[in-house]
Protein backbone atom coordinates (compact mmCIF):
# COMPACT_ATOMS: atom_id res chain seq x y z
CA UNK A 1 0.00 0.00 0.00
CA UNK A 2 2.53 2.62 -1.59
CA UNK A 3 -0.10 4.64 -3.07
CA UNK A 4 -1.29 8.04 -1.40
CA UNK A 5 -4.81 8.59 -0.22
CA UNK A 6 -7.54 10.21 -2.32
CA UNK A 7 -8.38 13.15 -1.08
CA UNK A 8 -12.18 13.14 1.28
CA UNK A 9 -14.62 15.63 0.01
CA UNK A 10 -17.71 16.62 1.98
CA UNK A 11 -20.59 16.87 -0.26
CA UNK A 12 -24.03 18.89 0.53
CA UNK A 13 -27.10 18.84 -2.30
CA UNK A 14 -30.10 21.64 -2.52
CA UNK A 15 -33.28 18.92 -2.63
CA UNK A 16 -34.97 21.37 -4.26
CA UNK A 17 -35.07 25.27 -5.56
CA UNK A 18 -35.61 28.05 -2.66
CA UNK A 19 -34.07 25.25 0.31
CA UNK A 20 -30.28 25.25 1.27
CA UNK A 21 -27.84 23.10 0.30
CA UNK A 22 -27.65 20.00 3.39
CA UNK A 23 -25.01 17.59 4.02
CA UNK A 24 -25.67 14.54 2.46
CA UNK A 25 -22.27 12.64 2.93
CA UNK A 26 -18.54 12.61 1.58
CA UNK A 27 -16.61 10.95 -0.99
CA UNK A 28 -13.39 10.58 -2.33
CA UNK A 29 -11.96 12.15 -5.46
CA UNK A 30 -8.74 13.09 -7.06
CA UNK A 31 -10.00 17.05 -8.02
CA UNK A 32 -13.27 19.21 -7.74
CA UNK A 33 -14.41 17.89 -11.18
CA UNK A 34 -13.97 14.21 -9.98
CA UNK A 35 -15.65 14.75 -6.74
CA UNK A 36 -18.80 16.73 -8.19
CA UNK A 37 -19.13 13.88 -10.83
CA UNK A 38 -18.95 11.10 -7.59
CA UNK A 39 -21.32 13.08 -5.56
CA UNK A 40 -23.81 12.89 -8.63
CA UNK A 41 -23.60 9.04 -8.74
CA UNK A 42 -23.28 8.63 -5.23
CA UNK A 43 -25.81 11.11 -3.79
CA UNK A 44 -28.59 11.51 -6.54
CA UNK A 45 -29.45 8.26 -8.34
CA UNK A 46 -32.93 9.09 -7.58
CA UNK A 47 -33.35 12.61 -8.01
CA UNK A 48 -32.62 13.58 -4.99
CA UNK A 49 -30.64 17.37 -6.09
CA UNK A 50 -31.18 20.19 -8.08
CA UNK A 51 -27.59 21.40 -7.17
CA UNK A 52 -24.36 19.82 -5.81
CA UNK A 53 -21.73 21.45 -3.21
CA UNK A 54 -18.47 19.72 -2.94
CA UNK A 55 -15.82 20.66 0.00
CA UNK A 56 -12.69 19.41 0.58
CA UNK A 57 -13.35 18.02 4.30
CA UNK A 58 -9.84 19.35 5.13
CA UNK A 59 -11.51 22.35 4.73
CA UNK A 60 -13.78 22.55 7.24
CA UNK A 61 -13.03 23.56 10.80
CA UNK A 62 -15.41 22.05 13.45
CA UNK A 63 -16.62 23.23 17.00
CA UNK A 64 -15.34 20.71 19.78
CA UNK A 65 -18.50 18.58 21.26
CA UNK A 66 -16.66 19.35 24.59
CA UNK A 67 -16.53 23.11 24.34
CA UNK A 68 -20.60 22.99 23.49
CA UNK A 69 -21.71 24.37 27.07
CA UNK A 70 -18.78 26.98 26.70
CA UNK A 71 -20.37 27.74 23.39
CA UNK A 72 -24.05 27.27 23.61
CA UNK A 73 -25.11 27.63 27.00
CA UNK A 74 -25.49 31.47 27.11
CA UNK A 75 -28.21 31.10 24.53
CA UNK A 76 -30.21 28.63 27.21
CA UNK A 77 -29.79 31.17 30.03
CA UNK A 78 -31.52 34.26 28.25
CA UNK A 79 -34.94 33.32 27.81
CA UNK A 80 -35.27 36.85 27.54
CA UNK A 81 -34.66 36.64 24.14
CA UNK A 82 -37.80 34.71 23.19
CA UNK A 83 -41.13 36.29 22.49
CA UNK A 84 -42.79 33.62 25.33
CA UNK A 85 -40.89 35.79 27.80
CA UNK A 86 -43.42 38.65 27.82
CA UNK A 87 -46.56 38.52 28.46
CA UNK A 88 -49.37 40.41 26.37
CA UNK A 89 -52.13 42.02 28.09
CA UNK A 90 -55.38 40.05 26.59
CA UNK A 91 -56.76 43.39 25.47
CA UNK A 92 -54.15 43.89 23.20
CA UNK A 93 -54.31 39.88 21.98
CA UNK A 94 -52.22 39.34 18.97
CA UNK A 95 -48.57 40.64 18.90
CA UNK B 1 -26.42 -10.36 8.56
CA UNK B 2 -24.05 -8.40 6.42
CA UNK B 3 -22.33 -8.00 9.74
CA UNK B 4 -22.83 -11.58 10.96
CA UNK B 5 -18.89 -12.53 11.91
CA UNK B 6 -19.31 -10.00 14.15
CA UNK B 7 -21.33 -12.85 15.85
CA UNK B 8 -18.61 -15.41 16.00
CA UNK B 9 -15.77 -13.48 16.70
CA UNK B 10 -14.12 -14.04 20.32
CA UNK B 11 -14.84 -11.49 23.14
CA UNK B 12 -12.33 -8.54 23.92
CA UNK B 13 -11.64 -7.45 27.27
CA UNK B 14 -12.46 -4.02 28.11
CA UNK B 15 -9.25 -1.74 29.58
CA UNK B 16 -10.11 -2.18 33.15
CA UNK B 17 -7.84 1.17 33.73
CA UNK B 18 -10.12 4.36 33.14
CA UNK B 19 -9.14 8.12 34.09
CA UNK B 20 -11.48 10.36 36.03
CA UNK B 21 -12.07 12.11 33.38
CA UNK B 22 -12.96 9.10 30.87
CA UNK B 23 -15.16 8.10 33.93
CA UNK B 24 -17.06 11.43 33.62
CA UNK B 25 -16.95 10.85 29.74
CA UNK B 26 -18.50 7.73 29.84
CA UNK B 27 -21.13 8.52 31.99
CA UNK B 28 -22.56 11.70 29.37
CA UNK B 29 -22.14 8.96 27.13
CA UNK B 30 -24.25 6.39 29.03
CA UNK B 31 -26.81 8.77 29.69
CA UNK B 32 -27.00 9.32 26.22
CA UNK B 33 -27.73 5.88 24.80
CA UNK B 34 -30.20 5.95 27.70
CA UNK B 35 -32.04 9.13 26.43
CA UNK B 36 -32.37 7.11 23.23
CA UNK B 37 -29.90 10.21 21.80
CA UNK B 38 -27.33 9.93 19.16
CA UNK B 39 -23.51 9.79 19.15
CA UNK B 40 -21.41 11.35 16.60
CA UNK B 41 -18.30 11.61 15.39
CA UNK B 42 -16.52 13.69 17.48
CA UNK B 43 -18.08 12.65 20.75
CA UNK B 44 -16.68 11.17 22.95
CA UNK B 45 -17.26 6.84 22.71
CA UNK B 46 -15.68 3.98 24.68
CA UNK B 47 -12.76 2.43 22.60
CA UNK B 48 -15.18 -0.27 22.65
CA UNK B 49 -17.86 0.87 21.42
CA UNK B 50 -15.56 2.20 18.26
CA UNK B 51 -13.76 -0.88 17.60
CA UNK B 52 -17.34 -2.43 17.58
CA UNK B 53 -18.89 -0.18 14.93
CA UNK B 54 -15.51 -0.19 12.82
CA UNK B 55 -15.43 -3.73 12.31
CA UNK B 56 -19.41 -3.84 11.88
CA UNK B 57 -19.70 -0.68 9.52
CA UNK B 58 -16.84 -2.24 7.74
CA UNK B 59 -18.04 -5.57 7.50
CA UNK B 60 -21.35 -4.17 6.28
CA UNK B 61 -19.38 -2.07 3.41
CA UNK B 62 -17.35 -5.20 2.41
CA UNK B 63 -20.72 -7.25 2.22
CA UNK B 64 -22.46 -4.81 -0.31
CA UNK B 65 -19.46 -4.39 -2.62
CA UNK B 66 -18.70 -8.22 -2.27
CA UNK B 67 -22.60 -8.40 -3.03
CA UNK B 68 -21.98 -6.65 -6.32
CA UNK B 69 -20.12 -9.95 -8.04
CA UNK B 70 -22.84 -12.78 -7.97
CA UNK B 71 -26.02 -10.15 -9.25
CA UNK B 72 -23.19 -8.66 -11.58
CA UNK B 73 -22.63 -11.78 -13.27
CA UNK B 74 -26.08 -11.98 -14.76
CA UNK B 75 -25.60 -8.19 -16.19
CA UNK B 76 -24.61 -9.48 -19.57
CA UNK B 77 -26.76 -12.07 -19.86
CA UNK B 78 -30.32 -10.77 -18.50
CA UNK B 79 -33.31 -11.59 -20.42
CA UNK B 80 -34.61 -8.38 -21.87
CA UNK B 81 -33.00 -4.93 -21.99
CA UNK B 82 -35.89 -4.18 -18.94
CA UNK B 83 -34.39 -6.78 -16.66
CA UNK B 84 -31.23 -5.62 -17.61
CA UNK B 85 -31.34 -1.80 -16.93
CA UNK B 86 -33.31 -2.95 -13.88
CA UNK B 87 -30.14 -5.82 -12.69
CA UNK B 88 -27.49 -2.20 -13.50
CA UNK B 89 -29.43 0.08 -11.33
CA UNK B 90 -29.58 -2.25 -8.42
CA UNK B 91 -25.84 -3.29 -8.65
CA UNK B 92 -25.44 0.39 -8.81
CA UNK B 93 -27.34 0.48 -5.74
CA UNK B 94 -25.12 -1.90 -4.38
CA UNK B 95 -22.15 0.29 -5.10
CA UNK B 96 -23.96 3.24 -3.72
CA UNK B 97 -24.46 1.75 -0.46
CA UNK B 98 -21.00 0.13 0.06
CA UNK B 99 -19.67 3.50 -0.46
CA UNK B 100 -22.35 5.59 1.98
CA UNK B 101 -21.57 2.80 4.56
CA UNK B 102 -17.72 3.42 4.23
CA UNK B 103 -17.60 6.89 4.70
CA UNK B 104 -19.69 5.90 7.81
CA UNK B 105 -16.85 3.74 9.11
CA UNK B 106 -13.77 6.83 8.16
CA UNK B 107 -15.62 9.18 10.57
CA UNK B 108 -14.24 6.50 13.19
CA UNK B 109 -10.76 7.40 11.95
CA UNK B 110 -10.13 4.14 9.85
CA UNK B 111 -9.32 5.19 6.44
CA UNK B 112 -10.54 3.60 3.38
CA UNK B 113 -7.94 2.18 2.59
CA UNK B 114 -7.17 1.06 5.90
CA UNK B 115 -10.63 -0.85 5.15
CA UNK B 116 -9.80 -2.48 2.00
CA UNK B 117 -7.14 -3.65 2.74
CA UNK B 118 -8.29 -5.47 5.60
CA UNK B 119 -11.11 -7.22 2.96
CA UNK B 120 -8.16 -8.08 0.58
CA UNK B 121 -5.83 -9.60 3.06
CA UNK B 122 -8.73 -11.71 4.27
CA UNK B 123 -8.93 -10.03 7.79
CA UNK B 124 -12.11 -8.40 7.39
CA UNK B 125 -15.20 -10.58 6.83
CA UNK B 126 -18.18 -9.95 4.57
CA UNK B 127 -21.39 -12.03 4.91
CA UNK B 128 -21.54 -15.59 4.24
CA UNK B 129 -24.41 -15.32 1.52
CA UNK B 130 -22.45 -13.90 -1.24
CA UNK B 131 -19.92 -16.75 -1.59
CA UNK B 132 -22.57 -18.93 -3.17
CA UNK B 133 -22.59 -19.45 -6.57
CA UNK B 134 -25.72 -17.84 -9.03
CA UNK B 135 -26.05 -20.41 -11.23
CA UNK B 136 -29.28 -19.25 -13.21
CA UNK B 137 -31.21 -16.22 -13.91
CA UNK B 138 -33.41 -17.24 -11.41
CA UNK B 139 -30.86 -16.97 -9.14
CA UNK B 140 -31.12 -12.79 -9.45
CA UNK B 141 -35.09 -12.84 -8.93
CA UNK B 142 -34.31 -15.18 -6.18
CA UNK B 143 -31.65 -12.99 -4.33
CA UNK B 144 -33.44 -9.87 -4.52
CA UNK B 145 -36.74 -11.64 -2.93
CA UNK B 146 -34.52 -13.75 0.07
CA UNK B 147 -31.06 -11.75 0.62
CA UNK B 148 -32.34 -8.80 0.05
CA UNK B 149 -35.93 -8.79 2.10
CA UNK B 150 -33.61 -10.62 4.83
CA UNK B 151 -31.72 -7.29 4.53
CA UNK B 152 -34.22 -5.45 5.14
CA UNK B 153 -35.37 -6.69 8.16
CA UNK B 154 -32.35 -6.27 9.66
CA UNK B 155 -31.18 -3.08 8.32
CA UNK B 156 -34.56 -1.00 9.36
CA UNK B 157 -33.79 -1.47 12.86
CA UNK B 158 -30.05 -0.07 12.03
CA UNK B 159 -31.51 2.85 11.36
CA UNK B 160 -32.27 3.75 15.33
CA UNK B 161 -28.71 2.72 15.89
CA UNK B 162 -26.92 4.94 17.92
CA UNK B 163 -24.22 5.48 16.28
CA UNK B 164 -25.46 8.76 13.83
CA UNK B 165 -23.69 8.63 10.91
CA UNK B 166 -24.01 4.91 10.67
CA UNK B 167 -27.91 5.62 11.38
CA UNK B 168 -27.89 8.23 8.90
CA UNK B 169 -26.14 5.85 6.17
CA UNK B 170 -28.62 2.86 6.63
CA UNK B 171 -31.46 5.81 6.38
CA UNK B 172 -30.77 6.22 2.59
CA UNK B 173 -29.61 2.46 2.08
CA UNK B 174 -33.45 1.24 3.51
CA UNK B 175 -35.04 3.96 1.53
CA UNK B 176 -33.45 2.37 -2.20
CA UNK B 177 -33.47 -1.95 -0.66
CA UNK B 178 -37.61 -1.79 -1.00
CA UNK B 179 -36.95 -1.84 -4.97
CA UNK B 180 -34.48 -4.36 -4.51
CA UNK B 181 -36.95 -6.98 -2.84
CA UNK B 182 -39.47 -5.67 -5.40
CA UNK B 183 -38.00 -6.23 -8.59
CA UNK B 184 -36.74 -9.91 -7.15
CA UNK B 185 -40.07 -10.79 -6.52
CA UNK B 186 -41.58 -9.44 -9.69
CA UNK B 187 -39.20 -11.66 -12.10
CA UNK B 188 -40.18 -14.33 -10.16
CA UNK B 189 -43.78 -13.51 -10.75
CA UNK B 190 -43.37 -12.98 -14.50
CA UNK B 191 -41.60 -17.00 -14.36
CA UNK B 192 -44.06 -18.58 -12.34
CA UNK B 193 -47.05 -17.08 -14.18
CA UNK B 194 -45.80 -16.67 -18.02
CA UNK B 195 -43.34 -18.87 -17.87
CA UNK B 196 -42.91 -22.40 -19.40
CA UNK B 197 -42.53 -25.47 -16.95
CA UNK B 198 -39.13 -25.69 -17.30
CA UNK B 199 -38.61 -21.50 -16.00
CA UNK B 200 -40.86 -22.66 -12.79
CA UNK B 201 -38.77 -25.66 -12.07
CA UNK B 202 -35.65 -23.02 -12.63
CA UNK B 203 -36.97 -20.99 -9.91
CA UNK B 204 -37.76 -23.87 -7.59
CA UNK B 205 -34.49 -24.57 -7.89
CA UNK B 206 -32.90 -21.26 -7.26
CA UNK B 207 -35.34 -20.81 -3.74
CA UNK B 208 -34.09 -24.32 -2.68
CA UNK B 209 -30.54 -23.21 -3.15
CA UNK B 210 -30.84 -19.69 -1.66
CA UNK B 211 -33.25 -20.57 1.66
CA UNK B 212 -31.24 -22.27 3.74
CA UNK B 213 -28.58 -19.88 3.03
CA UNK B 214 -30.56 -16.38 3.58
CA UNK B 215 -31.88 -17.97 7.36
CA UNK B 216 -28.10 -17.48 8.11
CA UNK B 217 -27.52 -14.37 7.07
CA UNK B 218 -29.01 -13.70 10.52
CA UNK B 219 -26.27 -15.08 12.29
CA UNK B 220 -26.00 -17.74 14.61
CA UNK B 221 -28.88 -18.11 17.17
CA UNK B 222 -28.76 -16.07 20.39
CA UNK B 223 -27.56 -18.61 22.47
CA UNK B 224 -24.32 -19.02 20.43
CA UNK B 225 -23.73 -15.11 19.72
CA UNK B 226 -20.96 -13.84 21.40
CA UNK B 227 -21.48 -9.87 20.69
CA UNK B 228 -25.38 -9.48 21.19
CA UNK B 229 -25.28 -8.15 25.00
CA UNK B 230 -22.76 -5.71 24.14
CA UNK B 231 -24.67 -4.05 21.15
CA UNK B 232 -27.29 -4.65 22.16
CA UNK B 233 -26.77 -2.41 25.37
CA UNK B 234 -25.21 0.67 23.18
CA UNK B 235 -27.89 0.13 20.52
CA UNK B 236 -26.06 -0.58 18.14
CA UNK B 237 -28.21 -3.69 18.11
CA UNK B 238 -31.93 -3.39 18.29
CA UNK B 239 -33.40 -7.11 18.04
CA UNK B 240 -31.80 -10.23 18.42
CA UNK B 241 -30.46 -12.48 15.46
CA UNK B 242 -33.32 -15.56 16.62
CA UNK B 243 -36.03 -12.70 16.56
CA UNK B 244 -35.38 -11.13 13.28
CA UNK B 245 -34.88 -14.76 11.57
CA UNK B 246 -38.23 -16.04 12.84
CA UNK B 247 -39.98 -11.99 11.79
CA UNK B 248 -38.43 -12.96 7.99
CA UNK B 249 -39.49 -16.49 8.12
CA UNK B 250 -43.11 -15.29 8.83
CA UNK B 251 -43.32 -12.77 6.05
CA UNK B 252 -41.93 -14.91 3.44
CA UNK B 253 -43.15 -18.08 3.37
CA UNK B 254 -46.15 -16.81 2.55
CA UNK B 255 -45.14 -14.91 -0.60
CA UNK B 256 -43.24 -18.02 -1.25
CA UNK B 257 -46.38 -20.06 -1.29
CA UNK B 258 -48.22 -17.26 -3.49
CA UNK B 259 -45.79 -17.62 -6.21
CA UNK B 260 -46.28 -21.47 -6.34
CA UNK B 261 -43.39 -22.64 -4.55
CA UNK B 262 -42.40 -24.88 -1.80
CA UNK B 263 -39.64 -24.54 0.55
CA UNK B 264 -36.92 -27.42 1.08
CA UNK B 265 -37.52 -27.73 5.00
CA UNK B 266 -39.81 -30.50 5.71
CA UNK B 267 -40.32 -29.20 9.47
CA UNK B 268 -41.78 -25.66 8.26
CA UNK B 269 -45.41 -25.82 9.26
CA UNK B 270 -47.46 -22.74 10.78
CA UNK B 271 -47.81 -23.11 14.44
CA UNK B 272 -51.53 -22.30 14.93
CA UNK B 273 -51.04 -21.00 18.25
CA UNK B 274 -48.49 -18.86 18.07
CA UNK B 275 -49.15 -17.73 14.47
CA UNK B 276 -45.22 -18.09 13.68
CA UNK B 277 -44.01 -20.60 10.92
CA UNK B 278 -41.84 -23.11 12.72
CA UNK B 279 -38.56 -24.14 10.62
CA UNK B 280 -36.14 -26.77 10.80
CA UNK B 281 -32.47 -26.87 12.07
CA UNK B 282 -30.27 -24.44 10.65
CA UNK B 283 -26.57 -26.43 9.39
CA UNK B 284 -24.96 -24.09 11.33
CA UNK B 285 -21.38 -26.05 10.29
CA UNK B 286 -21.93 -24.85 6.31
CA UNK B 287 -22.34 -21.20 8.49
CA UNK B 288 -19.14 -21.28 9.83
CA UNK B 289 -17.60 -23.19 7.30
CA UNK B 290 -18.35 -20.26 4.33
CA UNK B 291 -17.81 -17.34 6.91
CA UNK B 292 -14.25 -18.47 8.11
CA UNK B 293 -13.61 -18.68 3.78
CA UNK B 294 -14.56 -22.38 2.77
CA UNK B 295 -17.48 -21.75 1.17
CA UNK B 296 -18.34 -22.19 -2.77
CA UNK B 297 -17.45 -19.08 -3.72
CA UNK B 298 -14.76 -17.66 -1.63
CA UNK B 299 -11.50 -17.50 -3.39
CA UNK B 300 -13.39 -16.54 -6.52
CA UNK B 301 -15.23 -13.10 -5.20
CA UNK B 302 -11.74 -12.43 -2.92
CA UNK B 303 -9.66 -12.59 -5.93
CA UNK B 304 -12.15 -10.51 -8.20
CA UNK B 305 -11.97 -7.58 -5.43
CA UNK B 306 -8.31 -7.52 -5.28
CA UNK B 307 -7.83 -7.75 -9.28
CA UNK B 308 -10.51 -4.88 -9.44
CA UNK B 309 -8.43 -3.09 -6.54
CA UNK B 310 -5.15 -3.52 -8.61
CA UNK B 311 -6.60 -2.91 -12.13
CA UNK B 312 -7.83 0.22 -10.81
CA UNK B 313 -4.19 1.69 -9.43
CA UNK B 314 -3.20 3.48 -12.60
CA UNK B 315 -6.51 5.18 -12.74
CA UNK B 316 -6.12 6.27 -8.91
CA UNK B 317 -2.20 7.25 -9.45
CA UNK B 318 -3.58 8.98 -12.91
CA UNK B 319 -6.63 11.15 -11.78
CA UNK B 320 -3.68 12.14 -8.28
CA UNK B 321 -1.17 13.00 -10.64
CA UNK B 322 -3.29 15.18 -13.08
CA UNK B 323 -5.18 16.69 -10.12
CA UNK B 324 -1.51 17.57 -8.75
CA UNK B 325 -0.31 19.71 -12.63
CA UNK B 326 -3.75 21.17 -12.65
CA UNK B 327 -4.82 24.09 -10.55
CA UNK B 328 -8.24 23.98 -9.27
CA UNK B 329 -10.31 25.73 -12.34
CA UNK B 330 -12.82 28.09 -10.89
CA UNK B 331 -16.08 27.15 -10.93
CA UNK B 332 -18.94 28.67 -10.96
CA UNK B 333 -19.51 30.85 -7.60
CA UNK B 334 -21.41 28.57 -4.56
CA UNK B 335 -25.10 29.89 -4.93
Amino acid sequence: MTESPTPLWEVFIRARTGMAHRHVGSVHAADATMALQAARDVYTRRGEGHSIWVVPSAAITASDPSDKDMLFEPAASKIYRHPTFYEVPEEVDNM
Amino acid sequence: MYTQAMDTAPKEERAAIRSADEVVAEEVFERALDNEGFIEAKDWMPEHYRKTLVRQISQHAHSEIVGMLPEGNWITRAPTLKRKAILLAKVQDEAGHGLYLYAAGETLGTSRDQMLDALHTGKAKYSSIFNYPTLTWADVGVIGWLVDGAAIMNQIPLCRCSYAPYARAMVRVCREESFHQRQGYDSLLTMMQKGTAAQRAMVQDATNRWWWPSLMMFGPPDSQSQHSDASMRWKIKRFTNDSLRQKFVDATVPQGHYLGLTFPDPALRLDEVSGHWQFGDIDWQEFRRVLAGDGPCNRERLAARRQAYEDGAWVREAALAYAARHQPRPRREAA
